[in-house]
């Protein structure tokens, strides 16, 4: 047992660094080296921080249940006064999940970067950034205090602001990171607020400093609000929720596997581990937990609809990532840590294959992103195909593919959870979550026929059109292996009902028990099996209908009916196209009102009147000259003054010493 | 013997005399002639102190060997300055030279 515990301490600190190590050495010489090497290293470096996981891992099952958490110090960071953060590293239920998903996708994407890279003037560059991000994401989801966890946390928004711009010659990519980036810092502004007043609180940001602080009554119902308040603008941002989701649709200018890994399978869902990690903290803060179920309903709901209508198949993509981890935050704003989690990684796998299907198409597709030109390659892509069609299936929720197993828990806890502080709002989150769902169910179903169906390519360009073909074996490999867990994965945590309290399958939330019975205990759920089975089948019926609706809209080519329909409910498509308008809100927020408030108030007015004419000119140029001229009466030019005035002083010091 | 009050009384009146000279006389020559009167008072009551006091050292008797060497420097430092000046504004009056007001 204690040999286990010396294991992990042992192998910890490695699993981060093989990707540091992979990054120093491509970032360094990476231009000098043989294509074939740059991938081998990055790509050795992903893998032998995966198989360390699996041992650390491995390890940590074979620790009896409370004694799963392993810390190690690798050394002490800051020291000043009473405030001390020591850089170290804790393995617990919750960041092995992490780390599986985290190293194990990763790698696969490294895998499938080899082909979509393939002939990139920057080849090296990009594996750097690669493994710059997952050296980040580690210490991220590692780090056993909140200070280590926002390295991560600012450094996979590094890595993700380098990947997005990654084609930076286009100003749009390097516009679009930079608003990434941009959106992304409102958000870190209130998770290091956050960190301040745990600091003021508890003189601490240790995670089990934090839980003994909240067990011992320390932090109080007010404190935690603010806190977790705060932290949840980060999680905004980091997570792509409304009002901050505007970068992840953007941020598709990236290179698709870095759609696959940063946008849709890891660091986005930095906002839900984080709250899932500090769940003790987030309990004890109802209100806190109302606005991110809502918000997170809300964001599943909105988004949902606005791809709806996208034409760009990545885009359609992005809004369906925005639109998931609305569900994670419904998830863990209703209580249900274990379900939101179970979530995210069931999400990770079938959005990632969904990705890097997306990404074989591009390439199939010769670089053309636009659904309308694309359909019929179900015949010219077999295993792009099959894949996107089991993640489809997935994503929607259909029994026995894992989508279904996570989005049902979330949406019946939403329905069950009593919330303390409007008791009604539980019908509006499932309302929203099972319309949410009934749209995800038509937008991928759309895309799939859009894609794959639909009668032959609408690409005018023939010549293109006949060099459609299937994708090299690198990015099929990735795809296969996504989309076989985009399948089981989900059976890691099967729904009560299904087995009615017979332990086996339910392994997924009896190994994070230990982290969040206790929070999960402090949220009154209804049980009631017969309603629990009413509304898993309303939801699935929802789903159904949607996808004969979708099938029958964009199975053959684009028909007279869907046109009519289209001309019909125009203003509500054109308010969707154009994404309900928000960038342009935003856009004129800042734009007319923060600049023009900022040139003809704060400039004009403020700066250049007042500051400028009354202060400098008037206040402080008329003092200093004042002063000068009085000064400059002592200025005699006479030699002999200026020794009188030297003497005379000696005498005066001298006399007032002697007194 | 000669009592030690005396030379001090000496010093100080001979100090007062240099000082009074500075800050009197305009010429720069009788200036730098009243600075080595000053000069010369604490050389005086430096040996005074050291033949009276402190028998048993040679303190007082180095340091106004110092000044005397450091005094003969300055005087012809300041000399050469005097020169200088002279050529230029033909004057070695110090209320003349007053380009530093303000």
């Amino acid at each position: 047992m204690s040999n286990n515990k010396a294991v992990i301490m042992n192998l910890l600190p490695l699993i981060p660094m093989f990707p540091l190590i992979g990054m120093i050495i491509n970032g360094l010489i990476g231009k000098f080296l043989p294509k074939k090497l740059v991938h081998l290293i990055a790509i050795t470096a992903l893998l032998a921080s995966f198989t360390t996981s699996v041992i650390v891992v491995s390890k940590l099952v074979g620790l009896p249940e409370d004694s799963r958490s392993v810390s190690i110090e690798i050394f002490k960071w800051i020291n000043v006064g009473s405030f001390g953060v020591s850089f170290s590293f804790t393995l617990d239920q919750l960041s092995s999940i992490m780390l599986l998903v985290v190293t194990g996708i990763g790698g696969l994407i490294h895998v499938y970067s080899v082909g979509y890279m393939n002939g990139d003037k920057s080849y090296s560059r990009f594996f750097t950034y690669l493994n710059l991000f997952i050296f980040a994401m580690l210490l991220l989801v590692l780090g056993s205090n909140m200070l280590i966890m926002f390295i991560g946390w600012e450094g996979v928004g590094l890595a993700s602001y380098l990947l997005i711009g990654f084609w930076f010659e286009d100003s749009a990519n390097a516009a679009a990171g930079m608003k990434a980036f941009i959106v992304n810092r409102i958000g870190d502004f209130g998770f290091l607020i956050g960190m301040f007043i745990l600091i003021l609180t508890i003189g601490n940001l240790d995670f089990n400093s934090i839980k003994i602080a909240v067990d011992s009554g320390i932090i109080t119902g007010t404190v935690a609000t603010v806190a977790t308040m705060l932290f949840f603008v980060g999680a905004m941002g980091k997570s792509a929720q409304i009002p901050l989701y505007v970068w992840l649709p953007d941020a598709m200018a990236g290179p698709t596997p870095v759609s696959a890994l940063i946008h849709a399978a890891t660091m986005v869902t930095a906002g839900v581990y984080m709250v899932v990690r500090l769940n003790f903290l987030f309990i004890l803060a109802p209100a806190t937990m109302t606005v991110i179920a809502l918000i997170g309903a809300f964001t599943a709901f909105f988004a949902a609809s606005i791809a709806l209508v996208q034409n760009d198949i990545k885009k359609v993509l992005a809004y369906s990532t925005v639109s998931q981890l609305g569900y994670m935050f419904l998830g863990v704003g209703v209580g249900a840590f274990g379900g939101g989690i179970l979530h995210l990684v069931t999400h990770a796998f079938f959005k990632a294959t969904l990705f890097l299907g997306a990404g074989s198409v591009i390439i199939g597709m010769h670089h053309n992103q636009d659904m309308r030109n694309m359909g019929g390659l179900k015949k010219r892509m077999p295993i792009t195909h099959w894949t996107m069609l089991i993640a489809t299936i997935a994503i929607t929720g259909v029994l026995p593919f894992s989508g279904f197993i996570s989005k049902d828990e979330i949406i019946w806890r939403a329905f069950a959870s009593h919330n303390t502080i409007i008791p009604w709002i539980n019908y509006v989150l499932w309302g929203l979550g099972a319309l949410a769902a009934m749209m995800t169910s038509f937008y991928m179903w759309r895309l799939y026929y859009l894609t794959f169906q639909s009668g032959e390519t609408r690409l005018k360009d023939h010549h293109v059109v006949e060099h459609i073909k299937e994708s090299p074996k690198s990015m099929t490999f990735a795809l296969v292996v996504l989309s076989f867990f985009a399948i089981v994965i989900g059976w890691i945590g099967l729904p009560h009902l299904f087995y009615h309290g017979k332990g086996i399958f339910n392994s997924f939330h009896r190994w994070l028990e230990p982290l969040v019975s206790e929070s999960e205990a402090k949220i009154h759920v209804v049980h009631n099996t017969g309603l629990e089975w009413t509304l898993m089948i309303v939801v699935s019926v929802l789903v159904y209908i949607s996808f004969f609706w979708a099938r029958k809209w964009y199975r053959k080519e684009i028909s007279v009916n869907t046109k009519i329909w289209a001309e019909a409910l125009k203003p509500i498509h054109t308010l969707l196209y154009n994404k309900y308008f928000v960038d342009e809100l935003y856009y004129w927020l800042i734009d007319k009102l923060i600049l023009q408030f900022s040139h003809k108030v704060l400039w004009k007015t403020i700066d250049y009147i007042f500051i400028d004419n009354i202060i400098i000119n008037g206040l402080v140029a008329g003092g200093s000259k004042t002063l000068g001229f009085l000064v400059g009466l002592f200025q005699t030019g006479k030699l002999q003054f200026y020794a009188f005035v030297m003497v005379a002083a000696f005498f005066f010091i001298f006399y007032f010493m002697t007194l | 013997m000669v009592s030690l009050n005396l030379f001090i009384a000496l010093g100080i009146v001979l100090f007062f005399i240099g000082l009074l000279g500075v800050l009197i006389r305009r010429n720069i020559i009788i200036i730098m002639i009243s600075i080595e009167i000053m000069l010369n008072a604490i050389n005086i009551m430096l040996v005074a102190f050291n033949r009276y006091k402190f028998i048993e050292n040679n303190d007082g008797l180095t340091y106004s060997f110092f000044i005397i060497a450091v005094a003969a420097a300055e005087a012809s430092v300041g000399l050469a300055i005097l020169i200088a000046v002279y050529r230029k504004r033909k004057t070695v009056f110090v209320n003349k030279l007053n380009t530093m007001s303000n």
